[in-house]
């Protein structure tokens, strides 16, 4: 039965609605296909007994009215699961098994879902390659050891690699969007404040969102309908009337805006990048958009604002893992010792590197001069997008500068690996919605995708554009099971 | 502006994260490249401009103080890397 594989999200939910398959089918399956793939490194930990166990008891009385009826889903490894363990890609919760249950997961859990596993990440969702977590690299189903994107690496990777039917990611400056160009398969980054951050391992609170990651655009609307509502328990939560986006997805654009702004044409782009950027737009065109050259003149200053704000916010969260109340703990000669052999030994490098920026922004003396200008900067961002929407409906950019690379290529140098968020992070700073979805393929067959920004809360656009592009292009990963002996 | 030796052993003091001597110099290396990169910010002038903390610009919602959750001390130390009945094990802080 290892076709059931091959089925998308709303696929299965129709199969177990007309009773075509059962919960125990589908979801024997997926784990099946992830037990053979293990060469991927996409799972950090498994759960197949007890979501076997679970789908048989969905069979047994099956709620057919949930909106993912029995269907197995595996989740980044930064979704807190009760009884199940969650590490965010670090040494420092390698045996951390959470008490409590995030609300995202929560919701998937209450629409029908089944959580197969948890998958690997960058440590702390710190990368853009999956090359910092503790439990190794995730391997790219496109090609061997080529990088699945970061920090939601092993949601790609399993995604791609047909080991979940969908699954979820969170994104801080790129890390859904990234992950799902590099892999051919579409993610969203919903506009902050719309899916719930509790019981999520924090990074930067305030870039911080949950959003789906799934093989196109009709499972990603039905999976942000899931994962997305108000929330007390997450301050920052918004209560607005969260759209029914699979049911009022429509492929007609008509008399749409949609903007393109000219500071996202980056010197040393990829011709074939641009060319996958003149097809889109020539696409929006063909469908009835109206297609408007627009300016964010602040683009080139999003980078280093970000690596100002997201390490300062890391420095503060991260405070909190001092050996004490929960994850590792090492010996120490008094208190101030453990809690510095603690962290020198439980949090990797590129996570301590972060820290330290964060810690130095922050510091007396500094804060003015780096952090406080850093959010005046971010403010200028948001402007820029405040201008342009007075215009225009949505922005349509490329979702990253290059396809993705091989493993290695770019870890030894931390200022180019955060140049693969240069079209990613200005849409966190000003919270706004973007999806990436597959357009096209690089000379050497590697995926890439083009980016959709829409206004806050109206994901609703964004899935429409994204899904008239998807249907004219007709994109699909060649996918050869290489890892599977 | 660079980051020296000795700036990078304040900052992982102030940190509580112990550098080994010999990674010192490479953080010191990387910390430069990332700073020379954020300098790029002084380019803009934003004397005239608000600082944007967070995007929902709202106050936050008041709740009633009431106690949600009950009995969750077990929760609470079930994670912990060393306890005592009811308390966390810390190193002895008084002497």
């Amino acid at each position: 039965m290892s076709e059931i594989t091959n089925f998308k999200l709303c696929d299965l939910v129709d199969k177990v609605k007309k009773k075509e398959l059962s919960s125990k089918e589908i979801t024997e399956a997926f784990i099946n296909r992830s037990k053979k793939s293990t060469k991927l490194n996409s799972y950090i930990s498994d759960n197949f007994d007890d979501a076997i166990n679970r789908a048989k008891e969905f069979d047994s009385k099956p709620n057919l009215n949930k909106k993912i009826p029995g269907i197995p889903m595996a989740v980044k490894d930064l979704f807190c699961t009760k009884n199940l363990r969650t590490t965010a890609g670090s040494k420092i919760l390698e045996n951390f098994i959470p008490t409590y249950e995030s609300t995202v997961t929560q919701n998937i859990l209450e629409h029908g879902g089944i959580i197969i596993g948890k998958l690997n990440c960058d440590e702390f969702a710190m990368g853009s390659s999956n090359e910092t977590s503790y439990y190794g690299n995730v391997q790219n189903p496109i090609s061997e050891n080529l990088v699945p994107g970061g920090s939601s690496g092993g949601s790609s990777s399993a995604l791609a690699a047909k080991l979940t039917p969908a699954t979820i990611g969170t994104d801080t400056g790129g890390s859904i969007r990234q992950p799902a160009s590099f892999t051919g398969t579409v993610g969203l980054k919903p506009t902050y404040g719309s899916c719930s951050r509790y019981g999520i391992v924090a990074f930067a609170s305030s870039l911080d969102q949950a959003g789906p990651m799934t093989h196109d655009v009709k499972d990603c609307a039905l999976l942000l309908e899931v994962m997305s509502s108000y929330d007390v328990k997450d301050s920052t939560s918004v209560d607005f009337v969260r759209g029914n986006y699979l049911n009022d997805l429509s492929d007609n654009i008509k008399g749409k805006k949609i903007g393109i702004p000219k500071e996202y044409r980056v010197d040393g782009m990829p011709k074939e990048i641009e060319k996958l950027w003149e097809n889109g737009i020539k696409i929006i065109k063909d469908n009835g958009g109206d297609v408007i050259d627009i300016s964010l003149p602040n683009t080139n200053y999003a980078l280093p604002a970000y690596y100002i704000v997201a390490p300062a916010e890391a420095s503060s969260n991260l405070a909190r893992y001092d050996g004490v109340k929960y994850g590792f703990r090492s010996k120490g000669e008094n208190l101030i010792d453990m809690y510095e052999k603690t962290r020198s030994e439980g949090f990797g490098d590129e996570v301590k590197r972060r820290i330290m920026i964060g810690t130095y922004v922050l510091s007396s003396g500094y804060y003015d001069a780096y952090y406080l200008k850093a959010q005046k900067v971010r403010r200028l961002i948001k402007n820029d997008f405040d201008e342009a929407y007075k215009k225009v409906d949505a922005i349509l950019t490329p979702s990253t500068p290059s396809s993705a690379f091989k493993i290695g290529e770019k870890l030894n140098d931390p200022v180019s690996m955060y140049l693969n968020d240069i079209f990613t992070v200005p849409i966190n700073l000003a919270g706004l919605p973007a999806i990436s979805l597959p357009a096209g393929h690089d000379k050497n067959g590697f995926p890439l995708g083009l980016q959709v920004i829409g206004k806050a809360f109206d994901e609703q656009t964004i899935l429409n554009i994204a899904y008239s592009i998807e249907k004219n292009i007709g994109y699909k990963n060649n996918i050869n099971d290489w890892w599977i002996k | 502006m660079t980051i020296d030796l000795k700036t990078v052993k304040h900052i992982s003091k102030l940190s509580r994260i112990s550098i080994e001597e010999e990674k010192a110099k490479k953080l010191s290396d990387d910390l430069n490249s990332i700073f020379e990169f954020i300098e790029k910010l002084n380019e803009l002038d934003t004397n005239k401009t608000e600082p944007l903390t967070s995007i929902a610009e709202t106050t936050l919602k008041l709740r009633k103080d009431k106690i949600e959750s009950k009995n969750i001390r077990e929760d609470i130390l079930k994670n912990s890397p060393d306890k005592n009945k009811d308390f966390f094990v810390v190193p002895k802080v008084v002497e």
